[in-house]
């Protein structure tokens, strides 16, 4: 069974919420990005999204394109995320791990390679932003045979036609983006996502996890009820920020208490 | 024979249908995206087949924009290099002074087929923000142009030109605040406005359906030209030349006449300082394959896959990749791509304004700049047409720094 299956039904099995965190690879620094990674776990991040920076994150709201521009003047590049994941891996086996990033970068890096790479690390999942199903199958074929899960994205302009196109070679689980919108923009409204929700849910058994403008507990403790995981990104790299001193501990209080509420 | 026919009849058939030129092209976008991107296909497709839609659109060109645009018996040009016989094609006449305006009125057609009530777009020199504002204000579509805050201070007349016609301009100021950081900006934006906004894209760039669907707007060029020469010279142009940014002029003019294997083509890519420097702007000869805005193509960048700031005296070519057509046709050698530095389009800029009396835009004197190069070593019965696609009146600052003169 793979990390992100046994993951997400031990949850299931204590009722219980995963916290997915994302943190960017190299933010603030390599040294420190690497403590913060270690220690999320036992500050209760259940699955670990580690973004890889890119130079031009159309995806992402400035506090995510400013982590990937820290991290890319710290010297960070796609073979120190492999690297990262492989240390990481050496203390942890069974916390899951979700690459997530831009296709240009994996491109270049070529797509067998990094999957073959990606795999012996010790990744689980990848999540291309920018790789909707109609251009992923060439990267499939590859994590496919090295046992990589291709997460997709769902949205609030996903309907149900679109749904099964998207269902069509997922797996790992879905991540529902709340909002039509770049990271860390406005708050979703819970009333109006659970009718679109249920809609997914009833095509699919994969688990949902629930991202973009997931901000305080308080939105955590609210979405929680919809889906099987909460992604937190922004307001953790806001904090990730200030880190350089080697203090990662605001961090990791951060962490604890979006956790605190969903156990 | 058979290759040649075969080859060139795919060349004429591109995108597939899922919008791949080759390996090119294609629908790199966010998930929110896709929804839109497949209704714009979806309209595109019904709009170019409905003759109301190319009666408006022929209407426009013809009564707004001033089609078509003059061919040009460049003689003094050609006396002078003593070569080829040298054409204009005076895009540059166009209302707003550019070719963009081509694909701005059959863009801001379709946005409000498609009920679209908000218009967005990216701007590099300035050409397509003024182009894009100038469509919306005839059409009394609020709009907003993103545009690279350092492009906002090398072309300040064209923000103002925007302004006036009623367009608010954004400066961005991430990444390296040019033209890829517009883009980025401005696909943001469409991200978080999916409902009533249309991405108004400038150049044969972007997610599937643009690069065809600007493509074939701008293909009036070319189109006018074949019967154009025919009539002044009873035979189709040896050879076509175009500047090459995102591309949008050079496939207008190109692409009807990609079946012609008479026909030789050279698109001239910005060399800036010279492409075995680090700064230039020629995707094609010094990048390699990527992916970014929505599209797989060539890009300038790093081992790692981050892409690398492009550098032009001209803001228009400042741009890291190019249309995904243009790689393949560099790909498969039906076009021939090559590069001009800044100082020699610097130089052809004030050639071609004291030898014909028309000042190009620095983009197009790219273009120029090899026609001085080459021409003269051409016999006098080779005809050569230049798209000369912008006029210059926006480059008189740039060009008088670096000749240092004071205004």
């Amino acid at each position: 069974m793979t990390r992100i299956k046994k993951t997400f039904e031990d949850l299931k099995q204590s009722g219980k919420t995963a916290l997915v965190t994302f943190t960017m690879l190299g933010d603030p620094d390599l040294k420190n990005s690497l403590k913060i990674l270690k220690s999320l776990p036992e500050s209760g991040a259940d699955i670990i999204e580690i973004g890889m920076p890119f130079t031009d994150p159309v995806a992402d709201g400035l506090t995510i394109q400013l982590a990937g521009g820290r991290a890319l003047n710290a010297g960070a590049n796609m073979h120190h995320t492999i690297d990262m994941v492989r240390k990481f891996r050496k203390t942890n086996d069974h916390t899951p791990i979700i690459l997530m990033g831009y296709a240009n970068p994996i491109f270049v890096y070529g797509y067998e390679k990094f999957a073959q790479d990606a795999s012996d690390a010790g990744v689980d999942g990848l999540i291309i932003v920018d790789l909707p199903p109609e251009e992923d199958a060439d990267l499939r074929e590859y994590t496919k045979k090295y046992n990589i899960d291709i997460i997709r994205l769902i949205t609030p302009t996903t309907d149900e036609k679109r749904l099964a196109k998207i269902l069509d070679g997922a797996s790992g689980f879905l991540y529902y983006v709340s909002i039509t919108g770049v990271t860390g923009a406005a708050k979703a409204d819970k009333n109006a996502l659970k009718p679109h929700i249920d809609m997914i849910k009833s095509h699919t058994t994969l688990p949902i996890a629930i991202g973009f403008g997931i901000k305080t507990p308080d939105d955590a403790l609210k979405m929680s009820s919809l889906g099987d995981g909460i992604v937190v990104g922004s307001v953790i790299v806001e904090k990730v920020k200030d880190t350089g001193n080697g203090n990662i501990e605001p961090v990791l209080s951060l962490v604890k208490s979006l956790s605190n509420v969903l156990k | 024979m058979f290759i040649v026919a075969c080859m060139t009849k795919e060349l004429m058939n591109n995108p597939d249908e899922r919008g791949h030129f080759g390996q090119y092209g294609g629908r790199y976008v966010a998930e929110t995206l896709m929804p839109l991107i497949l209704s714009v296909e979806k309209a595109y497709n019904e709009a170019k087949a409905d003759p109301a839609f190319w009666a408006k659109f022929d209407d426009l060109a013809k009564n707004y924009i001033g089609r078509p645009s003059p061919l040009y018996y460049a003689e003094k040009t050609t006396k002078h290099l003593g070569g080829a016989k040298i054409y204009f094609k005076r895009e540059e006449l166009n209302h707003t002074g550019a070719h963009k305006i081509n694909h701005c009125i059959g863009q801001v057609l379709l946005a409000m087929r498609m009920g679209k009530t908000r218009i967005i777009a990216e701007t590099g020199a300035g050409q397509h923000g003024v182009a894009t504002a100038t469509v919306c204000a005839l059409f009394d579509i609020p709009c907003t142009i993103f545009m690279g805050a350092k492009d906002v201070e090398r072309q300040s007349p064209n923000v103002f030109r925007m302004k006036l016609l009623g367009a608010e301009v954004k400066p961005v100021t991430a990444g390296s605040a040019s033209l890829k950081d517009a883009m980025n900006e401005a696909m943001r934006d469409w991200v978080s406005n999916v409902d009533d906004t249309y991405y108004l894209i400038g150049t044969v760039g972007g997610p599937h359906p643009f690069p065809m669907m600007v493509r074939d707007f701008q293909s009036i060029i070319g189109k006018e030209l074949r019967e154009q020469i025919m009539e002044r010279e009873g035979r189709l142009p040896d050879s076509l030349i175009a500047c090459i940014g995102g591309g949008s002029n050079a496939i207008g003019l190109f692409h009807p006449f990609l079946n012609d294997t008479s026909v030789n083509m050279i698109g001239v890519e910005a060399a800036g300082h010279g492409v075995d420097t680090d700064k230039h702007a020629a995707s094609l000869n010094g990048g390699r394959a990527g992916i970014l805005h929505g599209m797989q193509t060539y890009f300038l960048q790093n081992d790692d896959g981050q892409i690398q700031e492009a550098h032009s005296i001209s803001a228009g070519l400042d741009y890291p990749g190019i249309g995904p057509e243009h790689a393949w046709l560099f790909d498969t050698k039906r076009v021939d791509y090559v590069s001009i530095t800044d100082n020699e389009a610097l130089e052809a800029f004030q050639t071609c304004a004291k030898l014909e009396g028309i000042i190009p835009a620095l983009e197009s004197a790219h273009a120029y700049a090899h026609i001085l190069k080459i021409s003269g070593n051409l016999p006098k019965n080779h005809i050569m047409v230049l798209n000369l696609s912008g006029r210059g009146d926006k480059d008189i600052f740039t060009v008088a720094d670096k000749l240092g003169v004071k205004l």
